[in-house]
């Protein structure tokens, strides 16, 4: 029985290191992360959820498809991946050491013959005198060899590289590392959002997942501006902020510009500009009304959706204001607001007044000119908040895998061997990686030492 | 002169190159073959200039930045990248004709960017403006060109395995004795994939580093980030092919040429069909 155990446990463990197992699970990865590619992940939109029909829905959502990589099934696909590298790992590694640190010194006649770089020369040296001379030589063209003397023979190992045989391993480490800074950044940190209005401050952001997180500190946003290409594009976003401990800014860190491209980061926690608004609550717009027969203009303020009745009777209403009309009425920009004014006894009419272009504001309604003045309303910026201490572990994983591949591409094994006899040096050749290239230095090694003429 | 002046002229020389390459091929001319890949490599160097001056002519608008801001841009550096691996190969293996297989590649991506494509300069939305964009960009885009080549090379293994497999006729036996032979193809497409995969791990990492210092996340499953690792996973599947038995030669091959379908998607499906942070990419009018 206990054979049949064994063999069961072995037939797991030979499960786990196969290169099937390896294909497999990377072609598995590759087409079920297609899934989340097509379908919305997350909070799903209500456009989408009306046009799926409701039993598609019911199985999309038990299969974990809108949420697919956290889903049990793709964790536990690279729980598997995990495994598999480890132990493949742990099944080669020894073979490789050995390999590497206690290489064949000595060549058996038999496997001389294998060899498909080898050479004869013919020397007039002693073997004794001849092994020393060979000595020098490949310390000086290639690396110093180990000698052996066997049978009267002198066997000369020299070798280069033999470490790069570990940069596939490297590579398969620094995944691992990769996905340990990973699950560091998942368990010990989190990603938040919060929006700040100009002149105010807070000192708790809200997570992800709703709640909310407090900072231990205070981020007030001093001021918000965007600034715009000729074209109307933005070109950058910008908050000044200060971070406050105590009610009193921290030296360092008082009035700190934050752009896109351009986070702050305090006690571990950062800050990414990410949006912008315009914050609306209690928000008064002014108007400056003039009448064209003269007489001192009227100011009024007045909030969005509302109406006021003017001295004339005429009634007046603010439908909505934009800090910037680009958008709405190409040629323009800067603040503009839409608004209906009823004379007495007309239709109502809605048309656009400007803060900038006072000579088109002029054209417009009739016995009245209107101009917009602006605004009390405070801008607010959008902030990213993240903690993340298991990035450096990452960061760490992701340099071991471009060495790693460095290594294992570029890197070869080279080994040379000089046997030498009586009359003659024979000397052969071997690399794991870019033969062609090697052969090149091989022979010029070779030619090299011919022209020695030992 | 201008640099749109320039990319024609370069889509021009590609035009005439790829031509001139099938000539080739029919006619097994070595002179003809030469004049290809020169003609290859004059398009190169115009395409180059033409980039540096439209690098030049963005800060005369005062918008400067490096041209590999959107689609237009970015298909344009991809056939330079192309070029310019077909050319790494070409110089260090000397078989001209891979270049019937990879010019094709280049003049698509020039003549569809000439044709039908809004070419104008367009100032940096905040999002890129970032050092970031040239790592990440340049180490993509060169990974994504060793694939192209790799492709090429592929899709001539597959030709040549075919028609020796069903017998192979007198005349396509003559076309196929261009071809290197097959043991040579198949290192060929190895070796440009080796260029190729620690490219794009690099410009993962560059794109991961970026999105962190950017957003404060390194990878948030966006469909672009997805569809590079998708990627990604291919090609270490076609890596770990070469040492499993059964999977080497023709299964490797196709590996290879779908490896690319999935890079061309992740390039151009994504900013096509699917919506994500890499949307600001686009451009096609």
């Amino acid at each position: 029985m206990a054979t049949t155990e064994r063999s069961f446990i072995e037939n797991i463990w030979d499960f786990f290191c196969s290169l099937k197992l390896t294909m497999f699970l990377l072609i598995s990865l590759a087409l079920t992360s297609i899934i989340g590619t097509i379908l919305p992940q997350g909070q799903l939109p209500p456009e989408y959820v009306a046009q799926i029909s409701a039993t598609k829905l019911q199985i999309y959502t038990k299969l974990g498809f809108f949420d697919m990589y956290h889903s049990w099934w793709f964790i536990t696909l690279l729980y598997i991946f995990s495994l598999n590298l480890i132990s493949c790992s742990i099944k080669r590694l020894p073979h490789v050491f050995k390999f590497v640190s206690e290489p064949t010194l000595v060549l058996g006649e038999s496997s001389r013959n294998s060899f498909s770089l080898k050479k004869e020369i013919v020397i007039s040296a002693t073997p004794e005198n001849g092994k020393e001379a060979l000595n020098t030589f490949l310390g000086a063209e290639f690396s110093t060899p180990v000698i052996t003397e066997h049978n009267g023979e002198y066997h000369l190992f020299a070798q280069k590289n033999a470490w790069s045989r570990l940069g596939v391993y490297v590579v398969h480490l620094s995944i691992l590392v990769v996905f340990v800074g990973a699950i560091i950044g998942s368990l010990a940190g989190y990603k938040g959002y919060v929006s700040i209005v100009e002149g105010t401050g807070i000192n708790t952001v809200e997570s992800r997942n709703g709640s909310q997180i407090p900072l231990g500190f205070e981020v007030f946003c001093e001021k918000f501006n965007v600034d715009f290409y000729p074209t109307g594009a933005p070109k950058e976003f910008r908050s000044i902020l200060t971070i406050l401990e105590n009610g009193k800014p921290v030296p360092g860190y008082s009035q700190v510009k934050v752009i896109v491209n351009q986070p702050l980061s305090y006690k571990g926690i950062t800050f990414y500009q990410s949006s912008y608004g315009q914050a609306t609550e209690g928000t008064e717009h002014f108007i400056t009304v003039t009448s064209r027969k003269g007489g001192t203009p009227e100011k009024i303020s007045v909030r969005e959706g509302a109406s006021v009745t003017l001295k004339d009777g005429t009634q007046f209403k603010l439908l909505e204001a934009t800090q910037e009309v680009r958008q709405f009425a190409p040629g323009f920009s800067g603040p503009a607001a839409r608004i209906e004014v009823t004379h007495k006894g007309f239709a109502p009419q809605v048309f656009i007044i400007f803060k900038d272009y006072p000579e088109m504001n002029a054209q417009r309604g009739d016995a009245l000119i209107f101009n917009y003045d602006g605004t009390s309303a405070k801008m607010y910026t959008g902030l990213q908040v993240a903690k993340d201490p298991g990035v450096w572990v990452v960061w760490l994983g992701c340099t071991l895998m471009v060495i790693g591949l460095f290594i294992a591409f570029f890197m070869s094994h080279k080994r040379i061997w000089v046997v030498v006899s009586r009359g003659h040096a024979r000397i052969y050749g071997n690399v794991n990686k870019n033969p062609a290239a090697f052969e090149m230095q091989f022979d010029a090694i070779a030619d090299k030492f011919k022209q020695l003429k030992i | 002169m201008t640099s749109s002046m320039l990319f024609n002229v370069t889509t021009l020389a590609y035009l005439i190159s790829m031509l001139m390459f099938f000539v080739f091929l029919a006619s097994k001319n070595k002179t003809v073959g030469n004049a290809a890949c020169y003609i290859a490599y004059t398009g190169f160097i115009v395409q180059t200039v033409a980039i540096g001056l439209r690098w030049k002519e963005s800060y005369d608008q005062g918008v400067g930045h490096a041209p590999l801001s959107n689609l237009y841009e970015s298909i344009v550096f991809f056939t330079w990248t192309i070029i310019l691996i077909f050319a790494l190969i070409d110089f260090k293996y000397k078989y001209r004709v891979i270049g019937a297989f990879v010019v094709p590649f280049a003049l698509l991506g020039m003549a569809w960017a000439q044709l039908g494509m809004n070419t104008g300069i367009e100032p940096l939305v905040p999002a890129l403006q970032s050092n970031w964009l040239l790592y990440h960009v340049i180490t993509c885009f060169l990974g994504y060109a060793a694939f192209a080549v790799a492709c090429g090379i592929s899709i001539m293994y597959l030709i040549k395995t075919g028609i020796e497999g069903s017998g192979g006729s007198a005349s396509a036996g003559g076309l196929l004795s261009m071809f290197p032979p097959t043991k040579v193809l198949d290192d060929l497409n190895y070796r440009s994939i080796m260029i190729g995969f620690p490219l794009l791990t690099l410009g993962i990492i560059t794109g991961a580093a970026w999105a962190n210092y950017a957003w404060g996340t390194y990878w948030s499953w966006d469909p672009k980030e997805t569809w590079s690792l998708i990627v990604w996973f291919v090609y270490a599947a076609f890596l770990h092919a070469r040492i499993t038995k059964g999977w080497v030669g023709k299964r490797a091959a196709w590996l290879s040429v779908i490896g690319f379908a999935a890079t061309i998607f992740c390039y151009l499906g994504v900013n096509l069909f699917l919506s994500g942070l890499h949307s600001y990419g686009g451009g096609a009018k």
